[in-house]
């Protein structure tokens, strides 16, 4: 075995990783502390969490919920774990037992909401059911249950595990749509209100490199596997093509988007329809909603009258397309 | 050296010492999106790999948001 060539900037010890757009070299060590002070920075800028909150993380298994679930712990913060079944076959077996195996090892308290055993449908029959993609029903559903655990359970915010590649490629999609009323809302902090609860990303200063070096360096086991539902669909391409020109530019990703937080957002305040429209509580589950029934409701009664679909017939419908 | 690549899970057999920047450029893999373990260890671009190394090359893009 050969060590690598290359030296930790801070101390000069071998390096574990390079970082393009730091143009630098860390050691474990000095590579965490790094991540460290790139969430505390986006906490404190963004004024996201007080050290007397009680945080709810919606964790998936992977590698950026679990990551931030760790360095929020880490950190001081009081963090439970939230898991959504969503029913994607194995899929969703597995990242269950990668998240609860995160929780038991360390002694945290991980809340568990089952799609198929509470509400009568997963994220296949839903999708089949409304005749739209899976992304949309898994993200409907999704965020509902966030909202709702976090209010049940008498949580203060809501953190989720979106990073600087997760919120650029959005940005990308966005911007080539030039849909104003989403980019208005796309902030790192969605401040509590009308029943929804303040909801937070801190990972927005770290790629999702960063984050899966993370893990891999504090021995975090994550789901590496994609989603079987998500192969091919548009938010991969955008990363793709931001990680092009990232590759040419390093840099350009944090500049596109941490940019956008200090140019453009502030130019955008009060451009979002949704913060003038008036918020009605949903006739089915109390929830707030522009209509008499909210969203997921909606999906609720359209899905639950489907017959189950198992993924695997939807994966080869999509294949023969 | 055994070459391990997720997504889907395969191995692959390289022969011949090379650089992590080089392997990654031969298997058509962007740096950008992956992460390289030798042995069990991150390494970075510059790392040398040789015939008798186990790697993993795990790639780091989610689709969900």
């Amino acid at each position: 075995m050969v060590a690598s060539a290359s030296k930790c900037r801070t101390c000069r010890a071998p390096a574990i990783i390079d970082l393009p757009r730091h143009n630098a070299h860390f050691c474990a060590e000095h590579f965490l502390q790094l991540c460290r002070r790139q969430v505390t920075k986006a906490v404190e800028q963004f004024e996201m969490l007080n050290a007397d909150d009680k945080v709810l993380v919606a964790v998936s298994g992977g590698k950026d919920s679990l990551a931030v679930w760790d360095m929020l712990v880490e950190l001081g913060y009081h963090a439970d774990g939230l898991y959504i079944g969503l029913g994607i076959g194995e899929y969703s077996d597995t990242s269950a037992d990668y998240a609860r195996a995160f929780a038991r090892d360390r002694g945290l308290h991980l809340v568990e909401v089952s799609l198929r055993d509470e509400y009568d449908y997963d994220v296949p029959t839903a999708s089949r059911a409304t005749r739209r993609v899976p992304c949309s029903a898994c993200g409907i559903s999704k965020r509902h249950l966030f909202d709702s655990a976090a209010l049940k359970g008498g949580y203060t915010v809501l953190v989720t595990g979106h990073n600087l590649d997760d919120e650029a490629a959005v940005l990308f999609g966005n911007t080539l749509r030039w849909d104003v009323e989403y980019l208005a809302r796309q902030l790192p902090v969605l401040p509590a209100r009308d029943g929804f609860p303040k909801k937070v990303k801190p990972l927005i200063r770290l790629t999702e490199r960063e984050t899966a070096a993370w893990c891999i360096v504090r021995g975090i086991d994550y789901l590496v596997e994609e989603c079987p539902m998500a192969v091919g669909n548009k938010h991969l391409a955008y990363k793709a093509a931001l990680n092009a020109i990232e590759h040419e530019s390093p840099g350009s990703k944090a500049n596109f988007y941490l940019g956008f937080l200090d140019n453009m957002a502030p130019l955008l305040a009060g451009r979002s329809a949704a913060d003038e429209h008036a918020l009605n509580a949903c006739s089915s589950c109390g929830a707030p909603t522009t209509g008499e029934l909210c969203a997921f409701c909606r999906l609720v009664e359209r899905a639950a009258a489907h017959e189950p679909v198992p993924v695997e017939l939807l994966l080869r419908k999509g294949r023969s397309r | 050296m055994r070459v391990l690549l997720r997504n889907p899970r395969r191995e692959v057999e390289v022969a011949g010492r090379r650089s992590v920047n080089a392997l990654l450029r031969e298997l058509g893999l962007p740096r950008e999106s992956h992460l390289v373990i030798r042995n069990g260890t991150l390494v970075p671009g510059d790392a040398d790999l040789a015939d008798d190394d186990e790697v993993e090359i795990r790639p780091v893009i989610s689709g969900g948001v």
